[in-house]
């Protein structure tokens, strides 16, 4: 393979193993999204705080969750980055200081930042955290990776324009960890260059107020002649620059050669099923292929797992070459899931084979249902009687978190998560 | 009182004339190799050109290196630097950090204004990259008046602000109406969309249009108005804002060349003789309205604005 990096592998007992096994870096957008990505198989998870951060939007979170988040992401391993990737105004200096203290004194192990104002401040206030460069500088060369490594900077996290050629060369130019984008939705923007919330709807989108507007639509126009000359039929769908979704599980290989140091997986903003499937797939994929890299092949089940939660099309975009108008949305912007998050483990009694669930979308006796989580192979059950927590014989499971009890053949396990098909 | 510069863009070599003799203090010139958005494309030989006559006015030269730089412009960079450090132009607009090491490689002396565009946006980060060899820093065009003046307040480097013309709002490195086109089959439009500079994007709901172009550097879409605040430069001249920028880019000459004069009237008015300025500046304005293109309306911009988020 041409983009071979010879520092990750070794032969042991005469087969090559990658022994530079890359973080699988998953989002949290709460403290229960962020047990599951953990859970799951995450070795880093990426949350937000109540300030600073982009996604103003998303249910972030306080400093109490953020420690206790910390605490159990511990016990596994795993570390806990913030993001505190705003652009500042004058008017976001004052507090800094207190809450870059109070996140490093949460435990938290990195903060992932864009506007120096909070580089040097962390340095000075809160020298205990690594400071990652955030995707919001959009780099895209070696030459200001160097820049940031002689700032002194952990890691930085690449410009998603940036392909794996121009990757290789900046990890063979400079020695600093390097974190890419693997999965997820992605601006069609360069990060940080892009201000059209700002002008169509007054909300700052480097500040976390970014409306999507590029995924509105448009009409083209040319003008001639002080004349406004229509450059679409009334048959086609109307500008867009609605970008598919990033999906590079089949480039995790090349990315692993690479020895891209984080793969990160984006999206504080989606549901517990959603981390749960998308990191447990990563996490095969990439155990998989350093455990055995030369007999490596991509499962067709990965595929279609990641497929359950998709509720837009996907493309790898820059990383395998510039994308074209095939790697964007007209007309239609998402699909439906062709799976839905219906319950949530809470506990297992292998004598009865009892199932206690938290319900999370409805279901009733009858329907076939799949269960997956680490610790089993996806299955598929028939639904029997359904009972409330009192032993009351239900005709559904009808209300959101309600926790209910069936039986299910198969051992299952907490956080083990049920789905049906829509 | 301290004058702010008058900075403006030419659109060729000869166009120069007719802006220095307009008032301008100052010219940013470059090739859509190493610059963003530029009203018009000066190569070496322009620049060389454009040095010349600038000396003659006794006005400034800059020269915009803020593309946003792949591996494989990296090497060149240190060649052009070079080569406009021998120029003699008076500085180097860039954004990315690799145009400020190469600077520091090969022309140390050669002065560099911090111009990202969208990320200037706190006193704090135009300092920074003070202390990291900027002399000056160009403010995001989405602050208002009130962190302007805060950020000029507590500024260790010169600040430049934008005062009229249009404005970017968005830089995509994919070929947004190249794949539109080939989405739609139209072969045709796909050779001719680089040289295209008259496209625009209807926003139905808003009843906007933002101009929409592709280059080198990808696509870009401005702003559906064109910032005047020719009226309002009194608190900026007063804070002793350093420079005043009107930004030609997609405009004819000759409206550039106008809209120079008039503000070169407004900023010495406003600076020597404010009664008259008073008195004057809505008149000044009315004559900019008047050369206005009619697809192109006035605004204040991000000035009297509250952005939230
Ligand atoms: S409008 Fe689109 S490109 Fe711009 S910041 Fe938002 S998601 Fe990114």
């Amino acid at each position: 393979m041409l983009l071979k990096n010879d520092n990750i592998s070794e032969i042991i007992n005469g087969k090559r193993v990658i022994t530079k096994k890359p973080e699988l870096l998953a989002p949290a957008g709460n403290l229960e999204k962020l047990k599951v990505a953990v859970h799951y198989g995450a070795d880093a998870v990426f949350i937000g705080g109540q300030e600073y951060g982009l996604r103003s939007n998303a249910d972030n979170f306080t400093l109490e969750e953020i420690a206790e988040g910390v605490r159990f992401a511990n016990q596994y391993g795993a570390k806990i980055y913030v993001t505190t990737n705003i652009y500042a105004h004058n008017e976001n200096i004052p507090g800094l200081d207190n809450y870059l203290k109070g996140l490093q004194e949460a435990g938290v192990h990195g903060i992932i930042v864009a506007d120096p104002l909070i580089i040097e401040t962390a340095r000075r206030v809160a020298p205990k955290l690594e400071v990652h460069l955030s995707t919001q500088q959009s780099l895209t060369n070696w030459k200001a990776v160097q820049f940031w490594k002689e700032e002194g900077l952990e890691r930085v996290v690449l410009a998603r324009e940036t392909s794996a050629e121009e990757i290789r060369e900046i990890k063979e130019k400079v020695d600093i960890e390097i974190e890419a984008f693997i999965h997820g939705a992605m601006c069609i923007a360069y990060s940080g260059r892009c201000v059209l919330s700002n002008h169509m709807t007054a909300r700052d989108s480097n500040r976390g107020g970014c409306c999507q507007s590029c995924r509105w639509d448009y009409d083209l126009y040319k003008l001639d002649g002080g004349k406004e000359i229509p450059l679409f039929d009334e048959k086609d769908a109307p500008f867009a620059m609605s970008p598919k979704d990033l999906n590079l599980i089949q480039s995790i290989p090349k990315m692993i050669e690479l020895g891209i140091d984080s793969l990160k997986i984006e999206g504080r903003m989606k549901s517990i099923h959603y981390v749960a499937t998308v990191v447990s797939v990563y996490r095969k994929v990439i155990d998989a292929y350093c455990a055995d890299p030369d007999n490596f092949v991509i499962r067709k089940e990965w595929l279609e797992e990641l497929d359950k939660c998709a509720n837009r099309d996907t493309a790898p975009a820059f990383f395998e070459g510039v994308p074209g108008y095939k790697e964007q949305m007209y007309g239609v912007h998402s699909k439906k899931t062709t799976y839905e998050f219906a319950g949530l483990v809470l506990d297992y009694d292998k004598e009865t084979k009892m199932v206690t669930l938290q319900q999370r979308n409805f279901f009733k006796p009858g329907d076939e249902v799949e269960f997956f989580g680490p610790e089993i192979e996806n299955f598929t059950q028939v639904v029997e009687t359904i009972w409330d927590e009192d032993g009351n014989e239900l005709d559904a499971a009808r209300h959101p978190l309600q926790i209910v009890k069936f039986k299910v053949d198969r051992e299952v396990f907490p956080y083990n998560m049920m789905r049906k098909e829509n | 009182m301290k004058k702010p510069e008058l900075l403006v863009t030419p659109t060729s070599v000869s166009h120069i004339h007719d802006l220095a003799s307009a008032g301008a203090d100052a010219i940013i010139i470059g090739e859509q190799r190493y610059g963003l958005r530029l009203a018009g494309e000066f190569r070496r030989d322009d620049i060389v050109e454009a040095v010349k006559i600038a000396r003659q006015y006794g006005i400034n030269v800059y020269v915009a290196m803020n593309a946003i730089f792949h591996n494989d412009k990296v090497d060149e960079l240190g060649d052009y630097v070079r080569f406009l450090a021998d120029t003699g132009v008076d500085a180097i607009v860039f954004g990315d950090p690799a145009v400020l090491m190469t600077v520091r490689e090969v022309a140390p002396h050669m002065k560099l204004h911090w111009n990202t565009e969208t990320t200037a946006t706190n006193w704090y980060a135009c300092n920074y990259w003070g202390r990291k060899g900027a002399k000056r820093a160009v403010l995001a065009r989405e602050l208002n008046m009130d962190a302007i003046i805060e950020i000029k307040e507590h500024a260790e480097v010169e600040i430049e602000v934008q005062v009229h013309g249009m404005t970017c709002m968005f830089q995509s490195k994919r070929s947004l109406i190249g794949n539109y086109f080939e989405y739609q089959g139209k072969v045709m439009e796909i050779e001719r969309r680089k040289y295209d500079k008259g496209m625009f994007l209807h926003d139905k709901e808003r009843d906007n249009k933002y101009p929409i172009f592709e280059d080198e550097n990808g696509t870009h879409i401005m702003s559906p108005n064109d910032i005047c605040i020719i009226d309002e430069l009194t608190e900026m001249v007063d804070a002793g804002i350093d420079c005043f920028k009107i930004d030609g880019v997609l405009h004819a000459p000759d409206y550039i060349t106008e809209v120079t004069k008039k503000y070169r009237r407004a900023i010495d008015l406003c600076a020597e003789n404010r009664g008259q300025y008073e008195k004057e500046k809505d008149q000044l304005l009315a004559e900019i309205e008047a050369i206005q293109p009619k697809h192109r309306p006035l605004d204040t911009g991000f000035f009297f604005k509250e952005t939230v988020y």
